[in-house]
This record gives C-alpha cells, sequence and structure tokens, in this order.
C-alpha cells in the first residue's frame, strides 16, 4: 500500500482510460472525463497513458504517501501542495514517503487528474480500473474514495521525470464564454426552425446536475416541436421516441426545456430524443465545466468534427513528444 | 482586517440545514475552524461548507439559494 486516503474531497474517484466493448450491454465506457489531462499526468510521470490516476472533482483529496513517488496533476487548475507548499500543475514532482499532497482551492475547471509513477493497481473490472459507482464496477470496490482507504501502487516506476512539464500552449481548460461544438442529429427535425436557430443563440448556463453521467444545461428558451402523431411506443410527451441508443455527447432535452450532454457514466439508451451530438473534440472541456458557468453551444458539421478531431490528435502527439 | 469564508466547491448555497431551521451562522457569531456554515448542493448532493478560518462573522455576502463558484466567498469576518 502506498497511498492512504486522509480526507476524499467530495468526489474522488480511481478512473483510467475505460472499459470500451461493453455500452451495448449497458455498461458506459467510463474513465477519465478529460481523457487529455489524464493522459497528460500519466506521461509527465513514465507511466501509460492509460495507468489508472485519480479524477477528483471541485475539492481535491488529501493523501498520504508512504513511499517515494512521482506525481503530476493535470486539467483543472487545482493547485497541488506538498505538506502544504505550492506545486506547480502540469509537471511532475516528486513526493518522500509520509509527505501529504493536498489541495489548494479551485481556480478554473473542474476536474484535477492526479498521476503517480507506477499507477495505482486495484484490481481491473471488466478490462478497466476506472471507478462506475452506479453500477458498483471497478475503482476501489466499485465506489468513491474514502478516508482511512489504502491505494495500492504499481512498482514498476519511472525515474527522473521531476520537473518535466507540459508546454503552456498544449494545456487545455475552459477559457471564458466556452462554446460547445454540437453536430446536429437524427431528431433534429423534431423541432421547428426557431427553436434549432434559438438554441444555438441562447446564452446556457451548467446546471448543479453536472456530473460523470451527464451535463445539465438552463437559461435558454424552450423549444417548439413539430407536430406528429407519436409513433407505437414512444411516450406521450413530445420529447420521447421510440426507445433508442445513446451514444457519448448526445444531447437529449426532456420536455424540450434543459438539454443534458451524456458523459462517461451515461445511461445506453431510453426514450428522449437527441437534437444531436458534442463533438468528441470537445468532451473534455464538458468535464471541465463549473456548475454555473454561462456557455453557448455552438453548430458544426462532419467535416469540422473531424477536423477538431485531428487537431486534438495532433496536440496529444505533441505532448507526448514534449514530455517524453 | 477582513479575513473570508470561501466555498471550495461550486453549486447553489444555502444557509440553513433545512427550510424550516434557523440559518447555521448568523452576522454576530464567532466561528472556529471547522464549523459548519452552510450547504452547497451540487451534482445531487448536500455538501457541508466548514469554515477554514476563525473569528467573528461580519456578513454573509452570499445569499440563500444564491448560485456560487468555486473559490467564491460566502461571508466576510470582522
Amino acid at each position: 500500500m502506498a497511498i492512504e486516503i486522509l480526507s476524499p474531497g467530495i468526489l474522488t474517484t480511481i478512473q483510467d482510460l475505460g472499459r470500451p466493448g461493453y455500452y451495448h450491454l449497458g455498461i458506459p465506457m467510463g474513465g477519465a472525463m478529460d481523457r487529455l489531462a489524464l493522459r497528460a499526468a500519466n506521461l509527465l510521470v513514465g507511466n501509460p497513458e492509460g495507468a489508472a490516476g485519480l479524477e477528483t472533482v471541485f475539492m481535491g483529496p488529501d493523501l498520504e504517501f508512504t513511499e517515494d513517488a512521482t506525481v503530476a496533476v493535470c486539467g483543472a487548475d487545482l493547485p497541488p501542495t506538498v505538506n502544504g507548499a505550492e506545486q506547480p500543475s502540469w509537471t511532475a514532482f516528486d513526493v518522500k514517503a509520509g509527505d501529504v499532497l493536498g489541495f489548494d482551492y479551485l481556480r478554473s475547471g473542474a476536474r484535477a487528474y492526479i498521476a503517480v509513477s507506477g499507477g495505482i493497481e486495484t484490481p481491473p473490472a471488466l478490462g478497466s480500473r476506472s471507478t462506475y459507482a452506479i453500477g458498483a464496477l471497478g475503482g476501489l470496490k466499485g465506489r468513491a474514495l474514502a478516508a482511512g482507504d489504502s491505494l495500492p501502487v504499481g512498482t514498476t516506476k519511472a525515474a527522473g521525470r521531476s520537473g518535466r512539464s507540459v508546454p503552456p500552449a498544449l494545456r487545455r481548460g475552459p477559457k471564458p464564454a466556452p462554446e460547445l461544438r454540437m453536430l446536429p442529429g437524427l431528431y433534429w427535425h423534431r423541432v421547428t426552425q426557431s427553436s434549432q436557430d434559438a438554441f444555438f443563440e441562447d446564452a446556457w448556463k451548467v446546471a448543479n446536475e453536472a456530473d460523470r453521467m451527464g451535463y445539465r444545461f438552463q437559461g435558454g428558451r424552450m423549444m417548439e416541436f413539430v407536430e406528429r402523431e407519436q409513433p407505437f411506443g414512444a411516450g406521450s410527451d413530445p420529447s420521447n421516441i421510440t426507445d433508442a441508443c445513446y451514444p457519448y455527447g448526445s444531447v437529449q432535452v426532456p420536455s424540450g426545456a434543459e438539454p443534458i450532454v451524456l458523459h462517461r457514466d451515461a445511461v445506453s439508451g431510453g426514450g428522449y430524443f437527441m437534437i444531436g451530438t458534442v463533438i468528441s473534440a470537445d468532451m473534455d472541456l464538458v468535464g471541465q465545466l463549473q456548475p454555473n458557468t454561462t456557455m453557448w453551444f455552438v453548430r458544426t458539421d462532419m467535416e469540422s468534427a473531424l477536423a477538431a478531431r485531428a487537431e486534438r490528435s495532433a496536440i496529444l502527439a505533441a505532448l507526448r513528444e514534449a514530455v517524453a | 482586517m477582513g479575513k473570508d469564508i470561501r466555498s471550495r466547491i461550486p453549486g447553489t448555497f444555502y444557509r440553513r440545514p433545512s427550510p424550516e431551521e434557523p440559518p447555521y451562522k448568523d452576522a454576530g457569531d464567532t466561528v472556529a475552524k471547522g464549523d459548519v456554515v452552510g450547504l452547497i448542493e451540487v451534482m445531487k448532493t448536500f455538501h457541508e461548507i466548514r469554515s477554514d478560518v476563525e473569528g467573528t462573522i461580519d456578513r454573509f455576502v452570499v445569499e440563500d439559494g444564491d448560485p456560487v463558484m468555486a473559490g467564491q466567498t460566502l461571508a466576510v469576518l470582522a
């Protein structure tokens, strides 16, 4: 055992890059909500990109190390401290046996990723160490961390990583007035032209329901539906459809009121229409939005979405090179 | 000289444990480190907000039911 949880913050979970391949059985991919940040933290300490680390939201944990290690914290601007002394984010630093890693107040973003040399080595479940708490799967006993927990850390550790840093140009986090690009989808035709326009014109605010399953947004105009007779199997609300699969990033708007963007621990299907999908390149950003943040949805098309994905891959490639 | 009670988490701030009960703290009350000064609702959970500082509360700057961002000041000490 190498890490003792002194206090867990409000929600700290073990996450890696997830367990693809089971969504059709209702088990979501899970994994870090900000995948680039987890990859960066692992690369900094010399771990494989998909090693398990900790995802902490809004308020960091207090962790005591029982052996020497190298640590990196990437993602939200949640300044790490060692025995109370602030350490740089997006940068590898050493901790000694007996040191306590803590965190100052969150300055921006929502989720920070803590990588430890060797990686967290709890037993994998269905090929991943990611915690899927509502399914009691993965992580430590299928749940978020609690005070008194001990985390096993792997013994394969890279040396000489301390001081390596992600260049500022390659760091990603929310800017003021963030935008999420959405590709209109299967059920876009179900709302009127004026509602389609309003969706992209209106300022939206991140609601308090902003978790690993999905992000809810409030404050835009109610949607008006195109009249139709509800199809067989669909509920009576005009936003109901005959049950269908929900992709990651899909945007459902129950009753046409508050859009919900599904994220890594999403339910795999249901009976709400989806107006479109937030593009893969912007999903990390969703996980960095704090409640009460004002943001906009921006219309995009497939060509631009694929270009954005390629750009995201280029950032990751540059990051790998910069910290190698 | 103004020390602040701040929130580590964003969400909706409540000064009472429930609508029928009195506030955890009022202006003029003393506060010790670790005292609960309010609740924040976020991600379908209510979290107790504890003071990191001690002293006498001069005033609350966030009202019951107001939205707060992480790091925001909730109350100012005298």
